[in-house]
């Protein structure tokens, strides 16, 4: 059938290969848009800044002090979740009885600041990072030839998706978590410190971005703009998959990559609105997204 | 105070006693990108080469009050327009600087033209400011994308890559470029097998990779710019392209991009170029001053502001006047001696021609320094690295 379309098999399994790998990207920034969408009811617009300042720690560990890219995958989100549980602190806890768009305006104004720090400093052509030695070379799979670095990303994002997810849904302090979202006050009385773990969640999603950040550094350059390009089309995909929905997140981040690397195939000019696209016929059909509850 | 102003009009009057009995004011625009994925190739860089350019040239002791203003088109056309014509309509500005983004500098050079202004055009690509869309007032200083295609189109194709595959960037520039290097590459016996046209700007280009590896091409061309070009060539390393005997053609590269890249990934990557910095004494001790203040070494296209600003004030200069098309008519009667490009001629469409070169990227072992990245496989002559002249653009006669 694809035949047809004069595209061979085998290089479709490529495309849609790459389509996962983007999607494991989306995948995980768009949870972390969802953790703390979910749990805080923050839009947070600096996600993307965030994920780009993961990059730029990793390439700090590795340019500064010599820390390489292993021990970075850790240290830099550590890093990424500290700085965001100081926001939280400062800034983003005098907002919670407020409407929405106030975080949202606090946080698109937070990424701004960020990105124009980065781009002061570093210019905009960006830093080089090399993929870790240990993960470089690739395997041929016959229909395409796959970075080993590529097929970790993949590994990579699935694990901390799923563990994501599993926390939250599945555990005691999932339950926890979302109790005191619900009824703050009552999961209080039970001597559960509630702002505390509001904070630490903030500071989870926002160390999600940098992860995402430290994976992506090899990949694409380490750049000032690397985040304010993504996150837009982050933001389509929590909508589509419904705000604030863990899994929603999840499936719709892995989908739309491989959605994305199709019309890159059959229509590449459309590859840059097909995700709007789509969103908008969401919106139309399923306001409150594929994955979302009605509101 | 009194002291310093009596001083001030002292050098003020023997100023104007020396050669012109009146002062002419010169505003310079310098509009480009100064936020997005060109600022670092142009962005600060070209207002610090005008600047110079101007303390170089003593415009002050020569009577010509010079004032500098910047701003920034977005990449976007629209924005790009409006600046432009709010400084000319209330600003007083008589010429615009720079304009890297081919689909802004076009726009600019139609405002410029209806306003009898000079527009010194160093940053963009698209032939097609000297040809389609020729303006009296436009010098074209630096290069242009048939230059490019000449450069690297042409001594690749020779070197025996014959089948050619585009990843194209999609606006004006990456058209202009992936056309004239395709007749290029026709012309030397090479054929093309396919392109793609990528959204601009992109961050992710495994699928189009892939797409070109599956074309079965012996060379991809990279008809785009900064960061694109950037994330392009990375990841062809990445997924093992060049290792399995398709070759890289990055048809507009930056010193900035290789800089970026690193020799390690970059190395062996052939470019053309209209200026190197360590090409002789002037050069160094230019881009010596110029890093000084920007922290990173002059690419071709602030090279080309400074050349064009210093060949323009000598016009104003000469003639007396800010009107544009005195001041092209002069640019282009009386060649410049360029400390930087050597000998500039400009044509009656306002194409400067001057000789370009193509470079290699140096390896790891070669390279002595941070930007220590470029050597020169050979020089294309202006003639040969430019496109003839279209008749009907033709305005020297005037």
């Amino acid at each position: 059938m694809f035949e047809l379309l004069g595209i061979p098999p085998q290089v479709l399994m490529g495309q849609l290969l790459l389509g996962l790998i983007n999607g494991s990207f989306y995948a995980v920034l768009s949870l972390g848009l969802a953790v703390i969408f979910g749990l805080l009811n923050i839009i947070n617009f600096s996600h993307g800044a965030l994920y780009m300042m993961g990059a730029f720690a990793s390439w700090m560990l590795l340019n500064y002090i010599g820390i390489g890219y292993w021990p970075a995958l850790i240290l830099a989100p550590l890093i990424v979740g500290a700085f965001g549980v100081v926001l939280e602190r400062l800034l983003l806890n005098k907002l919670y009885h407020l409407d929405h768009l106030y975080g949202l305006l606090l946080t698109f104004g937070l990424a701004l600041i960020l990105q124009g720090v980065f781009r002061n400093y570093y210019g905009i052509s960006g830093m080089p990072y090399q993929i870790p030695e240990s993960l470089s070379g690739g395997q041929n799979l016959g229909f395409m030839f796959l970075p080993n670095y590529r097929a970790w990303v993949i590994v990579a994002s699935v694990v901390v998706c799923f563990g994501t997810w599993f926390v939250i849904e599945k555990t005691r302090l999932g339950a926890y978590l979302r109790a005191g979202t619900e009824n703050p006050v009552l999961v209080g009385a039970f001597g559960i410190n509630v702002p505390l773990m509001i904070t630490l969640t903030y500071g989870f999603g926002v160390a999600l971005a940098g992860f995402a950040g430290v994976l992506a550094a090899p990949i694409y350059s380490v750049n000032p703009n690397m985040g304010a390009d993504l996150i837009i089309v982050v933001f389509a995909v929590v909508v589509i998959g419904g705000m604030g929905s863990i899994l929603g997140a999840i499936i719709t981040g892995f989908g739309l990559g491989i959605v994305e690397g199709l019309t890159r195939v059959f229509y590449p000019e459309g590859s840059a609105v097909v995700i709007f696209v789509i969103m908008a016929i969401v919106l139309l059909i399923k306001p409150e997204g594929l994955f979302g509850r009605a509101a | 105070m009194l002291k310093k102003l009596t001083l001030g009009t002292a050098f003020a009057a023997l100023a104007a006693g020396g050669a012109f009995a009146a002062d002419i004011d010169v505003k310079l625009g310098v509009l480009n990108d100064r936020s997005g994925i060109y600022s670092d190739i142009a962005g600060e860089g070209s207002v610090i080469a005008a600047r110079l350019a101007v303390e170089d040239f003593k415009a002050a002791e020569k009577g010509i009050n010079v004032e500098i203003v910047s701003a920034d088109h977005q990449n976007k056309p629209d924005v790009g327009s409006n600046i432009a014509r709010q400084w000319y309509d209330q600003d007083g500005v008589t010429a615009i600087v720079d304009v890297p983004t081919s689909s802004v500098a076009l726009a600019v050079a139609g405002i410029t033209a209806e306003a009898n202004g000079v527009f010194l055009a160093s940053g963009p690509g698209s032939t097609g400011v000297t040809r389609e869309q020729c303006r009296p007032t436009t010098i074209h200083w630096t290069y242009d994308t048939a230059a490019l295609a000449n450069g690297t189109g042409k001594a690749v194709t020779l070197a025996g890559g014959k089948k050619w595959f585009f990843l194209t960037a999609d606006y004006a520039f990456g058209h202009s470029l992936q056309n004239n290097t395709a007749s290029v590459v026709e012309a030397n016996g090479g054929e093309v097998v396919g392109s793609v046209n990528v959204p601009f700007p992109a961050n992710d280009f495994s699928s189009f990779l892939l797409q070109a590896q599956g074309s079965g091409a012996d060379v991809i061309g990279l008809a785009n710019a900064g960061g694109d070009t950037i994330n392009a060539i990375k990841q062809a390393a990445e997924f093992g392209i060049t290792q399995a005997g398709q070759k890289l053609a990055g048809l507009l590269i930056f010193i900035n991009d290789v800089h970026a890249l690193g020799t390690q990934t970059a190395q062996g990557l052939q470019m053309t170029s209209a200026f190197y910095w360590d090409r002789d004494d002037t050069t160094r001790a230019f881009s010596e001053r110029f890093e000084a203040e920007r922290g990173s070494k002059p690419n071709m296209i602030t090279a080309g502001v400074y050349g064009a600003v210093t060949h323009y004030l000598a016009a104003v200069e000469a003639t007396g006047t800010t009107e544009g098309e005195t001041v092209t008519a002069w640019m282009k009667a009386n060649p410049a001696d360029d400390k930087l490009f050597g000998k500039v001629t400009i044509r009656g469409d306002g194409r400067a021609i001057h000789d370009m070169y193509l470079f290699e990227v140096k390896t790891p072992a070669e390279s002595t320094g941070e930007w220590d990245l470029l050597k020169t496989i050979s020089t294309i002559s202006g003639e040969e690295a430019f496109l003839p002249m279209l008749p009907e653009c033709d305005f020297s006669a005037k």
